[in-house]
């Protein structure tokens, strides 16, 4: 290792489509990930907000899933869903829906009461003031949740490599590189993870911004 | 839709429990032939003769035996809910009056209120509107008949105001330009001015402000109803008087049968054609003109609750210009004198003597406008140390003069 640079930019430059792919395979991942979870934990949460006795089971089960180990997850899951991308989404899927469920909750709990009253007695119907009126006050929350989920899931993708080289976007990389002792690999990979990361949180944050154009009047009310 | 009507207008044939003929009997110029006249009218596009413009814009509000039990189901949070929050209430709104229910916290007002747009369901009597049970009609539909305006507003902070006045329009499904116009006239009526305000976020305006929109929400669809409660509770009471006045303002335009809700007994009085004045658990007190509660409370609790202050409050129901004015400069020596003693005060200089002359020469009187209820005249004299105020008109004009006398012989009538 010694007398080698740091990151070997004539291999970055080199393999720079093998890296566009394992960032794009990353962000695929990722994206199907939080996606499902999101999917998952709009429904729990809707559950729970229409009956509150499972909030607390929902987010018991939740938070238990969050504290089993990726690794003993796919240890168990491999038997039943082979080395396969399900296999991969699954552990990623269920870190996510502890952050999101409570997430989308507490935005619907902060939408204000009397909002919901006017919007009954006006004769909002119950499908209509979810759609129209509760889901966009809850928005900066459910916004937060995501950024959350999704940079923590981007991080998470890398753990995938273990099960193939197709489901681990850049942590192929970094396992390649640990396993040829080429650090340039690593730093790469790591590099590009924790950008993917930013893009992610940079992203929301600007959906949020474009969602949401009454949260910036109130900043700038009197 | 003429079915459901036809079944109530059967019911409303069968033998009419005494004390609901008794409420309507007292309260409405419309026997029951003419409210399913009115039903009628509703189902069937065929307006009949007597049925005016006024008869669509309101409608006559009617309670029948309106009980409210609080079941176990819905007691979880106060265990020590009294049983009933609304005890055999009857009583008829004529359309196009303001009825205020008023009464301490407790009393069922609200409650009475949510129960006219079904945000809260009677366990037993019934509540027609133009003679049509509202039980039988789809919930969503009648609340948007009916405007409802409450305390906190409610205010949709992530639609623009323009959006907000126009979310029952929308939800009646009118053409977006509709909705525009509409959104822009009514807030042209509640004093905003559209151009500035249509496209600003409720954070951006004043707890009047809102107030105003929120009112302005409620009238978007024309509805024949209001419930309003509290609306004017969160405001200080300078933007409340102004606010109070506006809305008679404007209902002596829209003529919209009304419902109003405070535990303010001022407000009521100012603002109800009838007022009910109800007691806890949900029982109807009195019910009447403010007038007759002020004149002769029903027992001791409505008296206590208007306050032993009630010739006072009487004085509010009058104005200035309700009162024979005394000419101004006239040349009755009782007149002089009265200005002249109001003058002499703090002017030994000039008025005095001049007094009788014109009302240049009676400067320090104090100044009332007709519209002053004699309420704050008589406030605004007592100040001044004053035996009498010159009342001028908008322009400035001198109309008369107002003594105190006059005032309190009023309070005694």
């Amino acid at each position: 290792m010694t007398g080698r640079p740091l990151v070997d930019w004539g291999w970055v430059v080199g393999h720079l489509d093998d890296i566009a792919l394992a960032t794009l395979q990353h962000l695929g991942i990722a994206a199907l990930a939080v996606g499902a979870g999101f999917a998952v934990s709009f429904g729990l949460a809707l559950w729970s907000v229409r009956d509150r006795r499972v909030y607390g089971p929902i987010t018991a089960i939740s938070g238990i899933l969050y504290t089993i180990p990726s690794l003993a997850l796919f240890a168990v899951l491999v038997p039943f869903t082979g080395l396969s991308v399900v296999t991969v989404e699954i552990p990623l899927v269920a870190y996510t829906l502890l952050i999101l469920v409570r997430n989308i909750v507490a935005g619907f709990d902060a939408v204000p009461a009397d909002v919901l009253e006017a919007a009954n007695g006006m004769g909002y119907t119950r499908g209509q003031r979810l759609l129209q009126v509760e889901l966009p006050l809850a928005i900066p929350l459910i916004i937060a949740g995501l950024r959350l989920a999704s940079v923590s899931t981007i991080g998470l993708v890398t753990v995938g490599s273990l099960i193939g080289d197709a489901f681990g976007g850049l942590g192929v990389l970094i396992k390649d590189g640990i396993a040829a002792f080429f650090p340039t690999k690593i730093y790469v990979g790591a590099a590009l993870s924790v950008a993917l990361a930013f893009g992610a949180d940079i992203a929301f944050i600007r959906l949020q911004r474009a969602l949401t154009p009454w949260a910036r009047a109130r900043i700038s009310g009197r | 839709m003429s079915e459901p009507v036809l079944p109530q207008a059967g019911l409303r044939f069968g033998p009419p429990p005494d004390a609901g003929r008794d409420a309507r009997d007292n309260a409405g110029p419309g026997p029951r032939p003419d409210a399913r006249d009115n039903a009628q009218d509703n189902a069937q596009p065929d307006p009949r003769p007597d049925a005016g413009p006024d008869a669509r814009r309101a409608a006559t509000v009617e309670f029948e035996h309106v009980t409210k039990v609080y079941g176990p189901a819905d007691r979880r949070t106060a265990e020590a809910r009294p049983p009933a929050a609304v005890s055999d209430l009857s009583f008829v709104v004529p359309a196009g009056k303001i009825c205020v229910l008023v009464g301490p916290s407790g009393c069922g007002k609200t409650t009475s209120l949510k129960m006219v747009n079904r945000l809260i369901e009677p366990t037993s009597g019934r509540i027609l509107i133009d003679g049509v049970d509202i039980a039988t009609e789809e919930v969503t539909a009648l609340r948007r008949r009916i405007g409802y305006v409450i305390q906190q507003v409610g205010l949709f902070p992530h639609l623009t105001i323009g959006e907000n006045v126009a979310v029952v329009p929308r939800l009646l499904g009118w053409s977006p330009v509709r909705q525009r116009e509409r959104a822009d006239e009514l807030l042209a009526l509640v004093g905003l001015d559209p151009a500035r305000d249509r496209d600003r976020y409720p954070a951006e305006l004043s707890g009047g402000e809102r107030q105003r929109v929120g009112v302005a929400r409620a009238l978007a669809a024309d509805p024949p109803v209001m419930l309003m409660d509290e609306p004017f509770g969160a405001v200080d009471p300078i933007v409340r008087d102004r606010l109070q006045n506006e809305f008679l303002r404007l209902q002596d335009e829209l003529a919209k049968t009304i419902l109003f809700v405070t535990h303010d007994v001022d407000e009521a009085i100012k603002l109800g054609d009838l007022v009910a004045v109800m007691a806890q658990g949900g029982i109807l007190a009195q019910f009447g003109p403010p007038r007759d509660i002020l004149a002769s409370p029903a027992s001791d609790f409505v008296a206590r609750f208007v306050g032993a202050d009630r010739g006072l409050k009487r004085l509010s129901l009058s104005r200035v210009a309700d009162l024979e004015l005394d000419p101004v400069g006239g040349p009755g020596p009782d007149t002089a004198g009265t200005a002249g003693a109001a003058s002499g005060r703090d002017a030994g200089a000039g008025a005095g003597p001049s007094a009788g002359t014109t009302a240049a020469a009676t400067p320090d009187l104090p100044v009332v406008e007709p519209e002053t209820t004699l309420k704050d005249a008589l406030s605004i004299l007592l100040d001044a140390g004053a035996e009498a105020g010159l009342v001028v008109d908008r322009a400035g004009r001198p109309l008369g003069l107002v003594r105190v006398e006059a005032i309190t012989a009023r309070m005694r009538t």
